[in-house]
């Protein structure tokens, strides 16, 4: 039955609307707190290691995300393992925090449609995290111009810019997630649960499970290439976690010297110049099926969410 | 006739096999104040949520200001406030934040969205707690800031659902003042409640709810003329004579009832207390007390669905 009207009027309102109110909740404060300290112990361990080898080292810049000292992990991988966090710290009581507010029902007595309430939401959730990933990122970059006087090249913003709207995509997933989550279960607290365990099987378990499963494909110890095969379908597993996909695509932004996500034989290397960088598209292409994976998955998330929402009762 | 402001034609939602409305007609003019009336789970949110295009109709039309909820749920939606059952604004925020917010999503501008809360919020007199954080707000409140919200979005059909549900008789009188004053103004009003005795003094028709059907709508006489059907109760406080008796021979009497306190409830269709007095006392009974009142309504509503539940 045809409806008139465009479902994305009101849109910008709710994202706006919904991004002040994250801005101003304690929940948030207290998340962009823990990312904003450890970020910025992350970079200051980077930028020791990096006056103590800044001698040997090419592409100093990118190595401000990617270097740690231990015990600290790099910016990236803080990135990696925190952003998931935030974005369902975010999303986990979207919809159903809506209704038991008890404001869903004159929510949608507004003349706007449901697509703009849902729409606006997950814009909104991705306006505050693009701003704290932006904010973040001129951080570490202003430390490291200050602590190292070291200027960045061209070449080193395009990537990490390219990595920065990757962070992006990545966290729009794990939003995504966690608004399906809000849509399909009515309590917030089961829904931030059900959220954070499907984080926690993704970051922590899946790095055993793909192996585990992979193993059930049997390698004939006499030809290399069910070796090959074993590891291959490890690896095509192991991406159904977006965390894969992540660590892969920055592996490769930020080391212009990284070649592939997978295993590399010796034949592809004729003519290589080993420890030549990459040029920057040419990184960004080996790392695109990455990249759309990702937005590939927000998209489903969202439209699983989205098709539930569309079909809710609006009586709680 | 005036004009007619909201049509529904064989309206029917059903859950499974179970049909929470089945077959409701519907038919408001301009400017009345319709009470929709009915225990709870008769069909009465329902059938507000198909009216609004909020639920889709198992079957059935509904016509709202000569639009079709479904087709085009915007216009619809601008022009149709609703007040849900226990209203809900974001605590965090301020009512006149709470209120900004919707005036965007109609797509105000600034500058009258400006004004046209400030003038709500003096209409509901809220003006002075404006500014602070809805959760500070009492229910009544509450309720206020919601009808302030139909005030500022200035609805031409306003659908209220239970706006008198758990607020305290002067909140209530207070709330049904607005409503009136609002209906004044020419909005085109509906009202739910489980309560007719607190909504018949604003009700111009009244419709009443049993399981998924309206038994009956009209206006409260017509109602009062055909379910009330003695239209005189006496209560009547007498020890030795048994009144069952007595009424069988006084004509008009249509029925007679022992109360759990001991006294006795008469209905009649006209006023019998000398007839009863007079064969009491003949019967030997003492006569203690004799009291004559108008049938109420809400108990005439109340025995109207016992009726319909015994019928069932």
């Amino acid at each position: 039955m045809p409806r008139e009207g465009s479902p994305f009027k009101g849109v910008g309102i709710v994202a706006l609307k919904e991004a002040a109110d994250h801005m101003s909740s304690a929940r948030m404060h207290l998340v962009m707190l823990l990312v904003l300290l450890t970020a910025i112990a992350a970079a200051w361990g980077a930028i020791d290691r990096i006056r103590d080898t800044t001698a040997e080292d090419a592409y100093l810049f990118l190595k401000l995300f990617t270097v740690a000292r231990e015990p600290l992990p790099s910016f990236a991988a803080f990135l990696g393992f925190l952003l998931p966090l935030v974005a369902i710290s975010l999303g986990f009581d979207a919809v159903n925090g809506e209704f038991n507010r008890r404001t869903m029902s004159r929510l949608l007595a507004q003349p706007v449609y449901r697509d703009a309430i849902l729409f606006g939401k997950f814009l909104g959730g991705l306006l505050v995290i693009a701003i704290a990933l932006l904010t973040l990122w001129l951080l570490t970059v202003g430390l490291g111009i200050l602590t190292l006087g070291l200027p960045p090249s061209g070449a080193d913003i395009v990537r990490s810019v390219f990595w920065l709207i990757a962070t992006l995509f990545y966290a729009g997933v794990w939003l995504a997630l966690a608004i399906s989550f809000s849509t399909v279960i009515r309590t917030p607290a089961t829904s931030a649960l059900a959220a954070l365990s499907v984080w926690l099987i993704l970051t922590f378990f899946w790095g055993m499970i793909a192996p585990l499963l992979a193993s059930l494909q049997p390698v004939d110890p006499f030809d290399p290439v069910s070796i090959v095969n074993q590891y291959e379908l490890q690896q095509s597993i192991a991406r159904f976690s977006p965390q894969t996909l992540y660590s892969e695509i920055t592996g490769l932004l930020l080391n212009p010297s990284a070649r592939s996500v997978g295993p590399l034989f010796m034949h592809q290397l004729q003519g290589a110049v080993i420890g030549a960088p990459l040029p920057t598209m040419e990184s960004v292409m080996i790392v695109w099926p990455q990249i759309s994976c990702m937005v590939a998955a927000m998209l489903v998330l969202f439209t699983l969410a989205y098709v539930v929402f569309q079909r809710q009762e609006v009586r709680a | 006739m005036s004009e007619i402001v909201l049509e529904a034609k064989g309206l029917t939602k059903k859950y499974g096999n179970f049909a929470a409305v089945s077959g409701i007609d519907l038919s408001v003019s301009k400017g009345e104040v319709i009470g929709l009336l009915g225990p709870n789970g008769a069909g009465k949110t329902t059938t507000i949520l198909m009216l609004l295009g909020l639920t889709e109709a198992t079957e059935g039309t509904v016509n709202i200001l000569g639009k079709d909820p479904l087709r085009q749920p915007l216009e619809v939606k601008r022009e149709v406030g609703y007040l849900p059952d226990a209203v809900g604004f974001y605590d965090l925020m301020t009512g006149r934040e709470n209120l900004r917010f919707t005036a965007k999503l109609s797509g105000m501008s600034r500058e009258e969205a400006e004004k046209r809360i400030a003038d709500a919020l003096a209409t509901v007199r809220l003006s002075e707690v404006a500014d602070r954080r809805v959760a500070t707000y009492s229910r009544g409140m509450r309720q206020r800031l919601g009808i302030a919200e139909l005030i500022m979005r200035e609805c031409k059909v306003a659908i209220l659902d239970e706006p008198t549900s758990g607020l305290d008789p002067q909140s209530t009188y207070d709330l049904l003042n607005l409503i009136q004053e609002l209906s004044q103004g020419g909005m085109t009003i509906l009202l739910s409640s489980h309560m007719l005795d607190v909504v018949q003094s604003i009700c111009t028709r009244v419709a009443l709810f049993h399981r998924g059907r309206i038994g009956f709508f009209g206006t409260i006489e017509e109602l009062a003329a055909r379910i009330g059907r003695g239209s005189f109760v006496i209560d009547v406080e007498a020890d030795g004579a048994d009144l069952q008796n007595v009424g069988a021979q006084i004509s008009g009497v249509s029925s007679v009832q022992r109360q759990p306190d001991g006294r006795w409830q008469v209905e009649a269709a006209h006023d019998v207390r000398p007839d009863l007095a007079r064969l009491i006392v003949s019967a030997g009974g003492s006569l203690k007390n004799l009291d004559l009142r108008r049938a109420r309504l809400d108990e005439a509503y109340d025995q109207y669905f016992r009726e319909l539940a015994h019928a069932a």
